[in-house]
């Protein structure tokens, strides 16, 4: 293969404007085929499933229809009975606690984990030894499975477990409304602050030195220069943690699921009743919480990133240089260039 | 002078009280796990620091043939294993032509893939669930793999994503003018070069897809075919008002220390790639 013929060898006829649009289309053309199978993977398993779980939410529960009499084979359509019943009677009320749950959990322990991790990572980044040691340790909750990480809460909090011992106390953890609701958090908490801490030391450290010396030497003191320099510094990786976090917390299901039980009002979140709701075949009314949560969670993000100014894309670095160029100057397998060949021939 | 000597061991003593207050947060827990499992089953409920008999009962309990809990490690090793597997090989491309080229719908295909990543899983469950049922798929693999690729594939492209955006452009420049095409310059100089990135980005989504449990919960209700983490969910007593706290201690070091000791082996790496991954 002779390397030779390269940006010199091709012929000055085509206007740069034409060879930029050429190359414009088929650098465009080359990432839409690698970008394709995601998109495809994506449509089968979410927006496909999505957008089903809309028409499904229109469907009752096969069975026997009231009216009639008969065995439905197929589920009867209902309309937005499904949406309505959510606010409604029995099921209207353990959707609210289920909802309220979640709110509840999410607040709290996002909270906490936010206040916990920055200060873990303000001590780890000043720390001048043990970061080694400081830095596995804080990925052990983080590679615990949640499953398994709620079992060992389980059984921290057991009657006789490690927790009453070491308060003193005899609270039945698991039976009781607050101390259940306490356990999740706690266990939430222990899981999840560490990683908020990782990410938060990772935007501290590119904080430069410099800045914290010439606020020194202008008099601040400890706290407002963690006020005025590091917080402001920090926000934006903090507040994308914080987001990711959040709305993590509001899909929580695998925690309270395993340490306290399914269908346990004390901790039911919405993950749990919808999961619990098409474990039963009620895949309908499933559906419809489902959508709920995920509207739910749609419009947490939005507000957070209008309030919070998250920037998760990233602002794309406009001074890289464009790709297009190469694309006009090297030897390509593309129709085009085997036109230009043709033409040098 | 004194005065700042002072303040000097002061400060450098809290760091270090900080230092060991966090790795005791950290590590605790897991510790009294380990403690609890290695004690026999009668004296479970001692609370001492270090039982008074030391014995892997418990251990034996677990790899008892009748719990099948070899087999559900097995299982969870392939459901997460092909999910990463099948997660890497599609997002590589993908984050490569997001990070590098340039063309119209990229910051939609950028914002699809985040708002995938913040998706509720549970969500998808539920028509996914009665699919897999009309075609006889629960109970099988593919239906524990094909929706755990929500997060995964998401995931795998986000942080990939990063990794080549860190890659100097002129790399491929230099191929390309040295004559090689956009598909060589990728395979014989971005691939190489990316290949520690992809490393990582194939631990963390491992780590993720072993941690699946909701998915797994769902869609498979036959025993032979259960994770590991469901397993360990779902252990019974001698009767039914008795929790085997030892064996499932026991199973949940067993479940975790791979994982514990990838993270010790790759820490730097997973941190760079964990701070990449969510922070930009």
């Amino acid at each position: 293969m002779s390397t030779s013929r390269t940006t010199t060898t091709r012929p000055d006829a085509i206007a740069p404007r034409a060879q930029r649009r050429d190359s414009a289309r088929r650098q465009s053309r080359l990432a839409w085929m690698l970008v394709a199978p995601t998109i495809l993977i994506i449509t089968i398993v979410v927006i496909f499933p999505t957008l089903t779980a809309v028409y499904q939410s229109l469907f009752g529960v096969k069975g026997i229809d009231p009216e009639t009499g008969f065995v439905n084979d197929t589920a009867p359509f209902v309309g937005l009975q499904n949406y309505a019943n959510m606010f409604i009677g029995e099921s209207g009320a353990r959707f609210w606690n289920a909802a309220s749950n979640t709110t509840i959990f999410a607040l709290l322990t996002v909270t906490l984990e936010t206040i916990l991790g920055v200060t873990m990572a303000l001590i780890m980044h000043r720390a001048m030894r043990g970061r080694g040691l400081v830095r596995a340790a804080i990925l052990v909750p983080w590679a615990i499975p949640t499953a398994v990480s709620a079992i060992l809460w389980k059984w921290i909090f057991d009657a006789h477990g490690a927790a009453n011992a070491l308060l003193g106390t005899q609270i039945l953890w698991a039976t009781s409304d607050i101390p259940a609701k306490m356990a999740i958090i706690v266990a939430d908490t222990w899981k999840t602050a560490p990683f908020i801490g990782l990410l938060t030391l990772a935007g501290l450290q590119v904080i430069p030195d410099e800045v914290y010396e010439a606020a020194k030497i202008d008099g601040a003191n400890a706290w407002q220069r963690f006020r005025r320099i590091t917080l402001p510094l920090v926000k934006p990786a903090l507040v994308v943690a914080v987001l990711f976090r959040l709305l993590d917390a509001l899909r929580m299901f695998d925690l309270p699921y395993i340490l306290i039980g399914a269908r346990k009002g004390s901790v039911e979140t919405l993950s749990m009743l919808v999961q619990d709701e098409a474990s039963n075949l009620r895949y309908g009314s499933a559906a419809a919480y489902a959508l709920m949560l995920f509207a739910y969670v749609f419009l947490i993000a939005f507000a957070f990133i209008k309030v919070a100014g998250a920037e998760v894309i990233g602002a794309e670095e406009k001074k890289k240089i464009p790709l297009r160029q190469l694309f006009v100057n090297s030897r390509l397998p593309w129709k085009r260039s085997r036109k230009a060949q043709e033409e040098v021939a | 002078m004194k005065m700042k000597k002072f303040r000097e061991g002061l400060s450098n003593t809290s760091s270090t009280l900080g230092i060991i207050g966090i790795v005791i947060f950290c590590l605790a827990p897991f510790y009294w796990m380990f403690v609890s499992s290695i004690r026999p089953a009668t004296k479970i409920f001692e609370t001492s620091l270090w039982p008074s008999d030391v014995s892997f009962e418990n251990y034996g309990a677990v790899f008892d043939p009748s719990r099948g809990f070899g087999r559900a490690l097995l299982n969870s090793v392939i459901v997460a294993g092909t999910t990463t597997v099948l997660a890497l090989i599609v997002a590589t491309f993908t984050a490569y032509a997001l990070a590098r080229l340039e063309f119209r719908g990229k910051t939609l295909i950028l914002t699809v893939i985040v708002a995938t990543s913040m998706f509720p899983i549970v969500a998808i469950v539920v028509p996914l669930l009665q699919l897999f049922t009309d075609i006889g798929w629960i109970n099988t693999y593919q239906a524990m793999i094909l929706p755990s690729l929500s997060f995964a594939l998401p995931l795998a492209v986000w942080n990939l994503h990063s990794f080549f955006r860190q890659m100097p452009v002129e790399l491929e420049q230099a191929a390309m003018i040295d004559g090689c095409t956009p598909g060589q310059a990728f395979r014989k100089i971005i691939m190489p070069l990316a290949a520690p990135g992809v490393f990582t980005t194939a631990i963390i989504v491992f780590i993720s897809a072993w941690n699946e449990f909701m998915i797994a919960v769902t869609m498979v209700n036959d025993q032979a075919m259960q994770t590991a983490p469901v397993a360990i969910s779902k252990f019974g007593g001698v009767s039914q008002f008795e929790t085997p706290y030892g064996s499932q201690m026991a199973a949940g070091i067993v479940v975790t220390i791979p994982l514990v000791i990838l993270v010790l082996i790759f820490q730097r790496r997973i941190v760079a790639g964990l701070a990449a991954g969510g922070v930009k």
